[in-house]
């Protein structure tokens, strides 16, 4: 008894130094969004100060919050949307009509994610600009649904699995037809899996940087490339960054805090049982 | 023509024939059980009839119709699944009318269709229950609701009783039996228990390796087995099936008569104890078992010492024994009651019924 209490304390103890860890440059953007470039600078740093929403002000005047804002919304979820629709077909015949080479098309989907992006970026950029589609919603939602196809499909299959091919039979035998089946039996009993794929894809979307920065500028550009924008040029601005950068990854924050309970059940879907 | 022809009907796994050949009718009202050892095609047949499996070839009619590449969902059949496939988020209730809630049936008729299958079933209390609430015995209950409200053309069950305990599975047994006294719906009910298909059916279809071993009703495959598989998988405790070279004693016990070389089959309530000394037959004791109306006498024949072989027969009466294992005993056979194969397991001639 008393070594499970040690134990508890010590694990305890260690859970919370790595979130503290974790956490700590989230917190230290907060702060750093709330001073002056001088004291965002100043050694040592400040914990105490008067917080100041100067930063915030410069960054709405030099910039389009809104704009990038909006077009963050669009693209991630719109991706998301048609990534679904995609998705959940796909993973409903892996599910429940395996063959021999349904795992090895998994894999496969899987294994796309290994390549870094980079190694697709001419090929895609110049696709992009033939189709004249560089620096437009169109082009981003495109490949941020292709980029999180394969998450999709593995998430949405594991979680159908769970269902026993039994139940889509009986509802077969009942006069359901496919549509029925998806409708009636797999998305009520699948609800949990069909949200955590739908937010992790979006919380995905939304934090994508690198497609963002390289097929966009001031016209489709997302919250990821405003961000990027109040660094290199003119030197760093902390400040300035520090409150662009909450700008950008407030709205997320709040939906992952809300919908905290089905990203956990997601990502652990399969682990667990 | 029948209400249900299977014609030729076959099914492939790779190079494999699951299901070879299968020619069967089931007439409108018949009550028809598959029954085999596992792995002989029975469940995949249903399933081939449900439309859940496909039909490599061969056609399969219903009622006039070919259906042989008709969706699941659109060939009026209701299945009853081993599992019992309830939808575990919707209640007793919706479990039932979901079929015809996807027909578009008035609300008013679904409310009292359910209503009356509930009270048939004796769920009446438990239709705002989730399936997840409920015992086994009531699940099974729900799944064959699930199918009585829709009043299809044809009813499956596959195993319906073999997750039920021993005292459920009787009770249930009886139900089915009423139920369709009372409905007289076409039936087929894949079993591999041959309590459930002597009780439950008006014609048994005796399966094996994928291919039909002989087609009648309980009493007939009972009485006249077409062959040795078929008369050793119906009746407990299996037919005596003995080697006619193997105990010639037996022969003339039993009464064969003529020059026949292949196996001699006799039930055990034929196999009559005598006391030691009388009786045809001489042997020992090697078991006892007392079921209380029934006893079962296992004894090691010997042919007097030609051979050094013995041969195991089994004696059923329904008179309690005294004997102990060990104990010499005489054994008779009934008069003309043994059932004659040939070296193929094949019938040459069967005692008249």
């Amino acid at each position: 008894m008393q070594m499970n209490h040690f134990a508890l304390l010590v694990r305890t103890v260690a859970a919370w130094l790595v979130t503290l860890l974790l956490v700590f440059p989230l917190i230290w953007l907060v702060l750093t969004s709330f001073k002056t470039e001088l004291q965002a600078i100043a050694v040592p740093p400040r914990l105490f100060f008067t917080p100041t929403l100067e930063s915030f002000r410069e960054v709405n005047l030099r910039s389009d919050y809104l704009h990038h804002a909006a077009n963050s919304v669009v693209t991630s979820f719109v991706s998301t949307f048609i990534g679904l629709a995609i998705a959940a077909p796909a993973a409903y015949s892996m599910a429940f009509f395996r063959t021999r080479r349904t795992r090895d098309i998994l894999m496969w989907m899987l294994s796309t994610k290994m390549m870094p992006a980079v190694g697709a970026l001419v090929p895609v950029y110049v696709m992009a600009q033939t189709a004249g589609l560089l620096d437009s919603r169109t082009a981003l939602i495109v490949v941020f649904t292709l980029s999180n196809l394969p998450i999709m499909v593995w998430m949405l299959y594991s979680g159908f699995k769970d269902i026993p091919p039994d139940i889509l039979e009986a509802a077969r035998m009942d006069g359901a037809s496919i549509w029925g089946e998806f409708t009636q039996v797999i998305r009520p009993l699948a609800m949990g899996t069909l949200a955590s794929t739908g937010l992790l894809c979006l919380v995905l979307a939304w934090n994508e940087a690198f497609w963002s920065l390289n097929l966009s500028s001031a016209k489709a550009g997302t919250l990821a490339a405003l961000i990027a924008s109040y660094s290199s040029p003119e030197g760093l601005f902390w400040a300035k960054l520090s409150a662009a950068s909450l700008l950008a990854i407030a709205p997320i924050v709040v939906v992952g805090w809300f919908s905290q309970k089905q990203l956990v059940q997601g990502l652990t879907f399969g682990a667990v049982k | 023509m029948s209400f249900l022809e299977l014609r030729g009907v076959e099914k492939h796994f790779g190079s494999l024939k699951a299901i070879k050949g299968i020619d069967l009718a089931v007439e409108k009202g018949e009550f028809v059980v598959f029954v085999g050892p596992s792995g002989c095609g029975k469940s995949t047949l249903l399933r081939m009839i449900a439309g859940l499996t496909e039909i490599d070839a061969g056609s399969l009619r219903l009622d006039g119709r070919d259906i042989t590449r008709l969706a699941s969902s659109k060939r009026d059949l209701a299945m009853v699944f081993q599992s019992y496939a309830l939808y575990p988020h919707m209640s007793v209730a919706d479990n039932m009318s979901f079929a015809l809630r996807l027909a578009n049936v008035d609300k008013a008729v679904i409310r009292e269709k359910v209503r009356r299958a509930a009270e048939i079933l004796n769920l009446s209390q438990y239709l705002e229950r989730t399936p997840k609430e409920l015992s086994g015995g009531q699940r099974q209950r729900v799944a064959i609701g699930r199918a009585i409200v829709r009043a299809p053309k044809v009813f499956l069950f596959d195993e319906p009783l073999s997750n039920l305990d021993a005292a459920l599975r009787g009770q249930t047994r009886v139900e089915i039996a009423k139920l369709h006294r009372e409905l007289g719906a076409t039936t087929i009910y894949v079993t591999h228990d041959q309590v459930e298909a002597m009780t439950l059916a008006d014609r048994v279809v005796v399966l094996r390796d994928g291919a039909i071993e002989q087609v009648g009703s309980p009493l007939e495959l009972y009485d006249r087995p077409a062959n040795q598989f078929v008369a050793q998988f119906i009746g407990t405790p299996q037919m005596n099936i003995v080697d006619s070279a193997a105990l010639p004693a037996l022969r003339d016990a039993a009464g064969v008569d003529g020059a026949s070389d292949g196996f001699i089959g006799v039930r055990p309530e034929n196999v009559l104890v005598r006391p030691a000394g009388s009786g045809r037959l001489a042997g020992h004791v090697e078991l006892v078992e007392s079921l209380g109306a029934d006893t079962l006498i296992y004894a090691n024949v010997g042919d007097g010492g030609a051979t050094a072989r013995t041969v195991q027969l089994v004696a059923r009466q329904n008179e309690r024994t005294a004997l102990q294992p060990g104990d010499a005993v005489g054994l008779d056979i009934v008069p003309a009651s043994f059932h004659l194969f040939d070296r193929q397991g094949r019938v040459v001639s069967a005692r008249a019924a």
